[in-house]
């Protein structure tokens, strides 16, 4: 495959690395280690200059008003945006702007109105809830949340966990068990306004991530109107499932970024500091794990833009996709936790970025499916056939 | 486990301040009648943990601050969410210097 950027990738690329480095890093310097947002007048001001960027809302679909980014670039930029302290969950504090739950893009024209485009217009905010307390590897069969049709609405009544955003959320993407099929052909999906009585957010999960918690959900015979479904009944999987499959490429992506960061961090370090008379580049034990780390990037970076290529070109890319991010994660992960060894002491304390990155990745081989379910994915693919 | 903070309240003054380890942590700060005046943290920021953070409160509500309970913990940012949560719902808004907060903070229904 060629993986050479076009002048317009380049360009973007470069345009992207200078935004992060002049704009975003200079900013970390005032904020706590495990700072999760910026203040709110450098917040505002760098939304304003990714507008005149035309950078704005990155994931928006061009026909919604969107810059129409192919996957390439798109996963390109990731991974400049996530080179920064707390870029692996939140690439650039948000200035690029979010495009909401992808699912409401295939809502019915009175749900777009209702719920898409004042997410778009940044006037509400959603989440998405599928993991049960029963599992999240395989939702299909996991969700235990119950709906049963009662006149013109549904009852829901059930419990979701490690769902992000709950809180501040203003909607629901609510996946639940509306027939006697146990698996994937008996789910639905709701959209359900979190001011409806029977909704609760019943306590903050504290994870290794320090800022971004995850919240433990209870609906007690929730009511929700007919209307509030997305798709079909019993429909739902699908939905949830297209998510999954396309997230993992930007996903991936992502984790390239701290994993450069630290690897030049490494380099510097190993340049500047001396042991037993002779700086650290010289000892070959750090030669060695400083090529591993070029090596386990350089893997993780041709394996996301084979899956974007192939995404852009319309081939079938979930193979690629659960490589990518298997590798992108466990590869990252490697770098970080060498950088932390070259760097001795000074890497594990939060002066420095690494620790927060070596917490964040070991959850990023959890998220969006475990390593063993993308070897699942790629296992089916390669070997065909399904599994029962 | 309890998510509210509901260890004893302590004396707060440099004293008690002082005795504390340097780590970092989440902690309330109240007045005599047990009236919580601030939510606060202990990040990496403080040079010593919990004993700066309590002594800019000390700082800050002067004689009006007199006891504190507190909880170590690495996760500092989302308990310290979590506990202005807890207060906004227990309560209905934040202690007064950090009404600016709710805004940013999210909504808990945890009984």
């Amino acid at each position: 495959m060629d993986f050479s950027l076009t002048d317009e990738q380049q360009l973007i690329v470069e345009t992207t690395r200078r935004f992060v480095q002049s704009e975003i890093v200079p900013l970390e310097d005032h904020l706590d280690p495990d700072a999760g947002a910026l203040e709110p007048q450098d917040y505002d001001r760098l939304v304003e200059k990714t507008q005149t960027m035309g950078f704005y809302g990155l994931d928006i679909p061009e026909e919604y008003g969107g810059p129409g980014l192919d996957t390439t670039t798109r996963a390109l930029m990731a991974i400049e945006m996530s080179q920064h302290r707390a870029g692996l969950y939140n690439p650039c504090y948000g200035v690029f702007g979010g495009a909401g739950l992808a699912q409401l893009y295939e809502a019915t024209d009175t749900q777009k109105e209702q719920w898409l485009y004042p997410t778009l217009r940044g006037e509400k905010k959603g989440c998405f809830a599928l993991t049960e307390p029963s599992g999240g590897s395989d939702p299909a069969r996991a969700i235990q949340t119950r709906g049963f049709k009662d006149g013109a609405e549904w009852v829901l009544t059930g419990s979701k966990l490690y769902i992000s955003g709950a809180d501040k959320a203003d909607y629901a993407l609510i996946f639940a068990r509306t027939s006697d099929d146990p698996g994937r052909n008996g789910v639905t999906a709701f959209i359900v306004d979190t001011d409806t009585p029977g909704f609760h957010v019943r306590r903050v999960v504290h994870t290794l991530r320090a800022t971004h918690y995850a919240t433990e959900l209870q609906f007690d015979e929730m009511r929700v109107p007919e209307e509030n479904i997305l798709g079909e009944v019993n429909g739902g999987f699908a939905i949830a499932n297209d998510r999954l499959s396309r997230q993992r490429i930007p996903y991936a992506a992502g984790c390239i970024g701290p994993a450069i960061q630290a690897q030049e961090m490494a380099i510097d370090w190993a340049k500047s500091r001396e042991t037993f008379g002779s700086p650290l580049a010289e000892k070959q034990a750090i030669q060695w794990m400083i090529v591993d780390n070029e090596i386990d990037i350089r893997h993780a970076r041709y394996c996301v833009l084979e899956a974007a290529q192939k995404a852009d070109s319309g081939e079938r890319f979930r193979t690629e996709a659960a490589m990518a991010k298997l590798v992108a994660t466990e590869a990252s992960s490697r770098v970080v936790d060498r950088c932390i060894q070259i760097h001795g002491g000074v890497g594990v304390t939060k002066d420095l970025p690494l620790e927060r990155w070596y917490r964040e990745l070991r959850i990023r081989r959890v998220g969006e499916g475990p390593s063993e379910v993308q070897r699942l994915i790629m296992a089916r693919d390669i070997l065909g056939g399904s599994f029962k | 486990m309890g998510i509210r903070l509901d260890k004893s309240w302590e004396t707060l003054n440099p004293e008690t301040i002082a005795s504390l380890p340097a780590q970092l942590g989440v902690y309330q700060v109240a007045d005599d009648d047990c009236n919580v005046l601030s939510v606060g943290y202990a990040g990496a920021r403080h040079p010593f943990g919990i004993r700066s953070a309590l002594d800019d409160e000390l700082q800050f509500h002067g004689n009006q601050a007199t006891k504190f309970r507190y909880e170590f913990t690495s996760n500092y940012r989302s308990r310290w969410d979590e506990l202005l949560m807890l207060h906004l719902c227990d309560h209905g808004q934040l202690p007064e210097h950090q009404r600016g907060e709710e805004h940013r903070i999210g909504r808990l229904s945890p009984d």
